[in-house]
């Protein structure tokens, strides 16, 4: 596993994972922006996470494309990689690389439980796993998101004159939260800004079930009473939000858990419906992988670290430069 | 349970105090026994004190690695809301009432604190459990006030706030009298006014460049503020109590007042450690604080009397509507028939301008008042902060410049930034803590700050980080005593952040030696 270091950098082939500057070769596991990024020469990813970054920046935001499907092998040299499901978002991917019978997993973001808008993790045995760990304390233990999305029907109901506007990252978390209240049988329209709409598009065109929505406007300020919108965080502080009527600010996210961070986001309802793994599906992975060693990435690695070490696992963070914990998708 | 806690998790969570409002009312149209204890737990008038945050780590220790809980700990930054999302949740558990809740407990031996109170977090959610933990600690903080639920109350059922008021200090759990008057099935409650605690009338800091413009010198009085604790003594024929600013009885910790005072009287004054009436400073009033009893070699070593600031009640007759100057009367009255009380009568300062006031304001008494409280003349006694009658105005802080040392992230809703800091002065080529702050600071320089740390870390030791030695801060503080307990030898009283100071390089920073010196500490 001396091929790959703290950087997800492969020296000998010249090939990054999830580079933040621009690179000559880069796989990439998901779409989000923090492993996403714009620049490359080669780009080798899933086809849905190859087309959400067309979405996001345009064509020609990398020289050439390789798609690849999941379990399909990919060779450079005497390295070789393969993608597996890891139930972050659409189009998310873990990396398998092999090289001489070691074989080492970066998971990227994952999440273990069930969701209908990506295709569900897929558990890889290996030697070496890299694994995120932005909810990597043992008080993340996520509830269950179809509970969560029923405080937010609740609420619907209870408070017919407010609009409730719902904080979700565009890519990914605003779909899922679509689809759960798709599940429960909320059937109006859902009201989206106007960044999502483009990847809302295409999730509808991959035939995800996120219902029928449209893009908000400047309508009557009545128009949106009692109604559901969905927005990026970043729109809840400004004035964007304002033009709402009595609007109640939730947020859908694993961060929402602690009550003290929620409050200092301004958030009112907030929803524990995360697309990382808890504390237990982390350490339930490390244990499904039988890995020997744990290598720990994004987020609160030192709990983790602390746990494999007691585990008898070798296990030490790695850190990644240009991220930090509050940034991650 | 289950009710009582989503309450308090929605009121944590609303910015806005109609909704904060709108949400209590809702709460106690329930008619059952739990609105008795919910308006005891909101009003803070449950006290029940069960079980300390040392002994809620022991038992969070039994249940999970205490690594990982002081790692969560650390990250949260918030007790009972950790202890709540780590603990193991037993599914099993059945919903309970807030009212059959909260007497178990109460029937649980100190003995088997451990294994029974553990049992009960496992039975709850997370939302419960933080209830529960918040409650049985002492002090709910979730930012509703006593006044504030009264309010709810009073609008709830047409009432006037002042009225509920007026008798809040004599109604007792379960309330029933306050609950039939609010529903107009009986009369408002008699209470015994003589016997009870009177919210005590306080001060809003003065505002130097817009006040003195505006107020007349001389329709005021001053007196000197002093560093004590504010308390209300009710002195009748048979018994003598003393009573803290919020209303807790604390006459145990005071005999000498107790059996000393005579005459009919409720006073409001401050309470300080002194012999002669010449007071020593907070310090030695710390060592009689926070003591359910005192003993006689205690009250030896540190003596305390009490600064007499006014009078609400003469021998039966309410003063409340009188003003200052006529409570003033019979607060001299009642001192001059008993001589022998451990009393005396705070000092009136005249003056005609409110530049002639800033001289007694500043450093008079050797350093030992905090500045001047400015007092309408014909104020009537008016419960809690009403504007318009009386000011304080406290004396300019004193001033070091300090290295930055270390931080620490915050606590409560400062938890994800650093802003909690150590600074210290020189001592030879190293340097020496002299004192922590968490407050002070802008929001701007707090970013600036946290940015600092997390770019410049040097060493972590646990959740403190060291930093380099390179940022400045002007820390104010209101007095500085000597101190065995810390390695510089001194101890600061309410230091906080007044400013960075980037223009000051660090080795212009007064070593210890010379801090001592100025601070007048041997
Ligand atoms: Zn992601």
């Amino acid at each position: 596993m001396d091929f790959i270091n703290h950087q997800l950098f492969i020296k000998d082939i010249n090939v990054h994972i999830d580079p933040i500057l621009p690179k000559k070769t880069a796989i990439i596991t998901h779409g989000h922006a923090d492993h996403a990024r714009f620049g490359h020469d080669h780009v080798i990813a899933t086809r849905q996470t190859i087309e959400i970054m067309k979405i996001r920046y345009g064509d020609k935001c990398a020289k050439k494309f390789t798609p690849l499907r999941y379990g399909q092998k990919y060779s450079i040299k005497n390295f070789n990689f393969t993608l597996y499901p890891a139930g972050h978002i659409l189009g998310s991917a873990q990396v398998l690389i092999e090289k001489n019978n070691h074989r080492l997993v970066i998971t990227g973001d994952y999440k273990v439980g069930k969701d209908e808008t990506c295709k569900n993790f897929k558990l890889v045995k290996c030697d070496t796993l890299i694994t995120e760990a932005t909810f990597g304390l043992p008080i993340f233990q996520h509830p269950d998101p179809k509970d969560e999305i029923q405080k937010l029907i609740r609420s619907v109901k209870i408070n017919k004159n407010n609009c409730h506007i719902v904080g979700a990252y565009a890519l990914g978390k605003a779909q899922r939260v679509m689809n759960l209240l798709r599940q429960q049988k909320y059937n109006e329209t859902i009201y989206i800004h106007g960044s999502l709409e483009k990847l809302c598009q295409y999730y509808s065109k991959e035939k995800i079930n996120i219902g029928k929505f449209e893009k908000v406007s400047s309508k009557d300020k009545s128009f949106y009473e009692g109604k559901i919108i969905i927005a990026p965080p970043s729109a809840l502080k400004d004035r964007w939000s304002r033009r709402f009527p009595n609007p109640i600010i939730c947020m859908a996210s694993g961060w929402m858990t602690v009550k003290q961070r929620a409050k200092q986001q301004g958030i009112e309802l907030p929803l524990v419906i995360s697309d990382h793994s808890d504390w237990n599906e982390l350490l339930d992975t490390i244990k499904k992988s039988k890995a020997k060693n744990i290598l720990i990435t994004h987020g609160q690695e030192d709990a983790l670290v602390y746990y494999c070490k007691k585990q008898n696992l070798v296990s030490k963070p790695l850190s990644i430069q240009g991220r930090s914990d509050e940034e991650i998708e | 349970m289950k009710k009582f806690s989503s309450l308090l998790h929605n009121l944590i969570l609303t910015p806005s105090r109609n909704t904060k409002i709108k949400l209590l009312q809702d709460y106690f149209k329930i008619l059952d026994i739990n609105r008795a204890y919910a308006l005891a737990i909101l009003s803070d008038q449950l006290s029940f004190q069960f079980i300390k945050a040392s002994k809620l780590r022991e038992l969070v220790y039994e249940q999970v690695d205490q690594h990982l809980f002081d790692y969560s700990y650390d990250y949260v930054g918030d007790l009972a809301e950790t202890i709540s999302l780590i603990w193991p949740t037993n599914k099993e558990g059945k919903s309970q009432n807030l009212s059959t809740l909260i007497e178990n407990i109460k029937k649980i031996k100190k003995s088997e604190i451990n294994k029974e109170f553990s049992k009960v977090l496992s039975e709850l959610s997370n939302n419960e459990r933080w209830t529960l933990i918040k409650i049985c600690t002492g002090g709910l903080r979730i930012g509703v006030s006593e006044r504030l639920v009264k309010t709810a109350l009073a609008d709830l059922y047409n009432k006037s706030v002042n009225e509920i008021e007026e008798i809040w200090h004599g109604l007792e759990f379960p309330y029933e009298n306050l609950f039939q008057w609010l529903k107009n099935e009986t009369s408002k409650p008699k209470i015994d006014f003589k016997k009870l605690f009177h919210p005590m009338m306080l001060a809003n800091p003065i505002d130097e460049e817009k006040d003195f413009k505006r107020l007349d010198a001389n329709e005021f009085q001053a007196e000197y503020k002093w560093d004590g604790i504010r308390v209300q003594l009710m002195v009748s024929s048979n018994s003598v109590s003393l009573y803290s600013r919020t209303g807790d009885n604390i006459s145990s910790a005071f005999p000498e007042i107790i059996e000393t005072t005579k005459g009919d009287a409720v006073i409001d004054g401050e309470l300080l450690v002194g012999r002669n009436f010449k007071p020593s400073g907070f310090n030695d009033l710390q060592q009689r604080l926070n003591r359910k009893k005192a003993s006689k070699d205690l009250q030896k070593k540190f003596p305390v009397f009490i600064r007499a600031y006014d009078i609400l009640f003469y021998k039966g007759k309410d003063l409340r509507k009188l003003s200052l100057v006529e409570r003033r009367k019979y607060l001299e009255k009642f001192q001059k028939e008993n001589t022998t009380n451990q009393i005396d009568l705070s000092t009136i300062i005249n003056f005609s301008t409110w530049k002639a006031l800033t001289k007694y304001k500043n450093n008079f008494y050797d350093d030992l008042n905090e500045g001047v409280m400015i007092k309408l003349k014909n104020s009537e006694y008016l419960p809690g902060r009403k504007k318009g009658y009386w000011y304080k105005w406290k004396k300019n802080p004193k001033l070091v410049d300090a290295i930055l040392m270390y931080a620490q992230r915050g606590h409560g809703k400062r938890s994800s930034y650093y802003s909690d800091f150590t600074f210290g002065v020189w001592k030879e080529n190293e340097l020496v803590p002299i004192g922590k702050a968490y407050s002070g600071y802008t929001d701007k320089e707090l970013l600036v700050l946290d940015k600092f740390i997390r770019n410049n870390t040097t060493n972590k030791f646990g959740p403190v980080r060291e930093v380099k030695k390179e940022i400045i801060l002007e820390v104010a503080f209101d007095d500085v005593f000597p101190s065995t307990r810390h390695k510089s030898g001194v101890a600061m009283r309410f230091p906080r952040i007044h400013r960075i100071r980037w223009d000051k390089p660090i080795n212009e920073v007064l070593s210890i030696k010379e801090f001592k010196k100025e601070f007048k500490i041997d």
